[in-house]
């Protein structure tokens, strides 16, 4: 009898429990209605848009998750997402040269008809940005995201090593100029050999950083900013896909030979595979003069303890002898078009382009591309790095955004590796190999591609 | 006289007798067969859908176009093309010529360390267990692990390694970086590699040492053969296909191998330490050049599968003999 009562008391808890989890899955479930999923890479600016998305939770109810990878891993884990239709993502900052892949393979919802029924105008955004982050094909008004995160290439400096009288007259008696931040790439690397073994405090430092990540895309998003500057462009303006004596031009050989240069005479020992990280590892630890990274950073490093406030300072990506320019980087925020929720992340995106939010989302430490926000008259003044920063918006250039930008990356990555790394050939063999690769690649696409 | 007393089957209860579980057979209409079938079913089902379909799907693909950064585009049966391209591809001929000197190097040295320490720790002393558990740490790491750590090991400026180099060496600690130099980062995979798996080499060749019978060692010292002699006329001979094993499952597994050198060199300084299997996974998961890496995974499962084949056959005849 006892055994019967209780069997009977555990069958009564076991329904109880189940109708308990019943009510929990479905209260769980009903929350993921109004949950949202935003896919980007791990890094500073992605801790300030989770900061900045409480207010879209408390004013819309729809709870944020964030799913933030590395860099390093960023665009093969989120390019798979993508291509295998997967439902991870329901708003995405994906990479800006993902533009053409993702609205040609209709991994984005085109937001056109969104944009105007919201009275959302591009035109209210800086025009590199739009190009950039949101059109294809490049320069028609078609729209496959909102720009979310200006961004750019640019370059810290020790300003209080910089400023030191012993070091400021060593710095003349050698170059019969005063030592400021470098306006020209000869300047920079004349500064970077200049501090190159030195020793201050007592500590050997270095001259510059830069990009030489051989896996992903650093090396490339380094060079470029020497190449573009030295005159190497990415096809003839007039004929589109002509690449021959336009990618491996002498100018661009000259450029390429610099980088290299510059590699080889002023940086830190062990940098043969170094990109984002280990240039604010090289900055904060008080170990280079001169660091190359993105803007994105520079908030963080601004407020470091040990070389921000007035130990650091900022300046443009320098002129080289044909221009001057400086990488694009930065992402455009897209719908994905496998998302069961584009409605609420359509909301996001409506909430995210209002001006006080892009004022906030730059106050905290992201980068508006809202023009009411960077052309406000007090704007060069709300931060030290404001002033390079909306310089390097005017010069930017962007790496090729076709569809098969991953291959044209990682051929370039190899050739570039290969040879300011690696040693091997010269830069101009290095060059007319990577005019073969793309050659190579943009016919695999169907594009044709004039030798001359 | 003992009697055996035989169970009486048609009274024990539970117990079926044999012409009740015919009918009970045939009441399900299963036949014994139909019943081993049904239990190996689920595994025979899983393995085809895990390993023979992607198999054949990959077959499928590697004579096709297929990008999968431009699947807009239509897919192109393109016959053999894949296959003439990659093994025209000057590029890819290195890259196997690069991981033919890694298998290589990596697994003489593996399988000369391994069995050295195998030797030593075969015999008894102080502290045995201790030295063969330390021994065997390395292989019990995630190869992502060791990767991260080796590449702070060997860091130029803070990296204990080339510390300790340049106080045996007098040579400048930073003046010399082991995975960002062409001539020292192929041998530096080899050394982690060497290190990671050398215990595993170890404890097989100590499988071998232990299965030689000690009366033959005996009937050696009474015929008075030097410690030397027994090490070459017993000791190896009686080891070879043990290590012939070792040598197989250590190529076959460095042949293959990926994620602890992606860690540590990315395949560089430039291509200098990209192995095929870095190779095809940039193909494949970054250029998304799908047709034309399965052709290169067909290419390279074949030459695995065929070199392994061979050395199963060779391996055979040693035992034999």
């Amino acid at each position: 009898m006892r055994t019967l009562r209780w069997l009977r008391s555990t069958a009564a808890s076991a329904v109880v429990a189940v109708a308990a989890l019943g009510v929990l899955g479905g209260g769980q479930a009903a929350a993921q209605g109004k949950q949202l999923t935003l896919c980007w890479a791990a890094w500073d600016p992605a801790n300030a848009l989770v900061e900045l998305g409480k207010d879209f939770t408390k004013q819309s109810g729809i709870e944020m998750k964030y799913e933030f990878v590395p860099w390093t891993s960023y665009a093969d884990r989120f390019l798979n997402e993508l291509n295998s239709h997967g439902k991870l993502c329901d708003l995405i900052i994906g990479d800006s040269q993902w533009i053409g892949g993702a609205a040609e393979n209709k991994w984005y919802v085109k937001l056109n008809d969104f944009f105007d029924k919201e009275k959302i105008s591009m035109d209210d955004f800086v025009p590199a940005t739009v190009v950039g982050y949101s059109q294809w094909p490049k320069n028609t008004p078609n729209y496959w995201a909102l720009p979310a995160m200006a961004d750019a290439v640019g370059w810290t400096y020790r300003m209080d090593w910089f400023s030191r009288p012993e070091i400021q007259s060593a710095f003349k008696a050698k170059y019969g100029r005063d030592l400021a931040p470098p306006k020209t790439y000869d300047e920079l690397k004349q500064i970077a050999e200049f501090f190159q073994g030195r020793e201050i405090d007592g500590k050997k430092v270095y001259g510059a950083y830069i990009f030489t990540e051989r896996g992903s895309e650093g090396i490339t998003m380094g060079v470029t900013n020497v190449l573009y500057n030295y005159g190497f462009a990415y096809d003839n303006p007039k004929k589109p896909y002509q690449m021959q004596g336009i990618v491996n031009s002498a100018d661009a050989a000259k450029g390429l030979e610099f980088y290299k240069e510059l590699y080889k005479c002023c940086t830190a020992p062990g940098m043969t595979n170094a990109y984002m990280q280990e240039g604010l590892d090289a900055f904060k630890s008080g170990q280079v003069a001169m660091q190359m990274n993105w803007f994105a950073f520079f908030p963080g490093l601004y407020k470091d303890p040990n070389v921000g406030g007035d130990k650091i300072g900022f300046f443009v990506n320098p002129a080289g002898p044909k221009g001057h320019f400086t990488q694009l980087g930065g992402q455009g925020i897209s719908v994905v078009a496998t998302s069961d929720r584009k409605d609420d992340a359509l909301a996001y995106i409506k909430w995210f382009a209002q001006p006080a939010v892009q004022q906030k989302w730059w106050q905290i430490g992201g980068y508006s591309a809202l023009k009411a926000v960077v052309d406000a008259p007090d704007f060069p003044k709300s931060a030290a790095f404001a002033p390079q920063f909306l310089e390097s918006m005017g010069i930017v250039k962007d790496f090729w955004a076709e569809p098969s930008y991953a291959q044209l990356l990682l051929d370039m990555q190899k050739r570039v590796h290969d040879y300011v790394v690696a040693d091997k050939g010269t830069a101009q063999q290095a060059l007319d190999l990577l005019v073969k690769d793309w050659t190579k690649v943009f016919k695999e696409q169907g594009k044709e591609v004039a030798s001359q | 006289m003992t009697t055996i007393l035989q169970p009486d089957h048609a009274t024990m209860p539970g117990v079926s007798t044999p012409a009740k579980s015919r009918d009970a057979r045939r009441v399900r209409g299963l036949s014994d067969r139909a019943i081993a079938w049904l239990f190996v079913a689920p595994t025979i089902a899983l393995l085809l859908a895990i390993n023979i379909f992607p198999l054949i799907w990959m077959i499928r693909l590697s004579f096709t176009n297929l990008n999968l950064s431009m699947s807009y585009l239509p897919l192109r049966f393109v016959g053999l093309d894949n296959f003439r391209d990659i093994l025209t591809d000057e590029d890819v001929w290195v890259r196997l010529q690069t991981t033919a000197q890694f298998v290589i190097s990596s697994v003489v040295l593996q399988v000369v360390v391994g069995f050295g320490l195998a030797l030593l720790i075969n015999r008894q002393f102080r502290g045995h267990s201790f030295w063969t558990t330390i021994i065997l740490l390395p292989m019990m790491l995630s190869p992502a692990v060791v990767g991260n750590f080796w590449t702070l090991l060997l860091q130029p400026q803070i990296g204990p390694f080339n510390h300790l180099i340049s106080l045996f060496t007098g040579v400048p600690p930073s003046s010399f970086s082991m995975t960002g130099q062409v001539a020292l980062a192929p041998w530096t995979i080899v050394l982690v590699d060497t290190w990671m798996w050398a215990p595993y080499v170890m404890l097989i060749c100590l499988a071998g040492l232990r299965s030689i019978p000690d009366y033959i060692y005996e009937a050696a010292e009474v015929d008075r053969a030097s410690a030397w002699r027994q090490f070459w006329s017993i000791t190896l001979p009686m080891t070879v296909p043990f290590l012939m094993l070792a040598v197989l499952f250590r190529a076959i597994e460095n042949f293959k191998m990926f994620d602890m050198v992606n860690l540590l060199t990315s395949g560089g300084p430039g291509s200098t330490t990209e192995l095929v299997s870095i190779s095809l996974k940039r193909a494949a998961f970054e250029k998304w050049r799908t047709g034309y890496s399965s052709a290169l995974a067909i290419i390279l499962f074949v030459t695995v599968f065929g070199a392994a084949n061979i050395y199963v056959k060779t391996l055979n005849k040693v035992k034999q003999r």
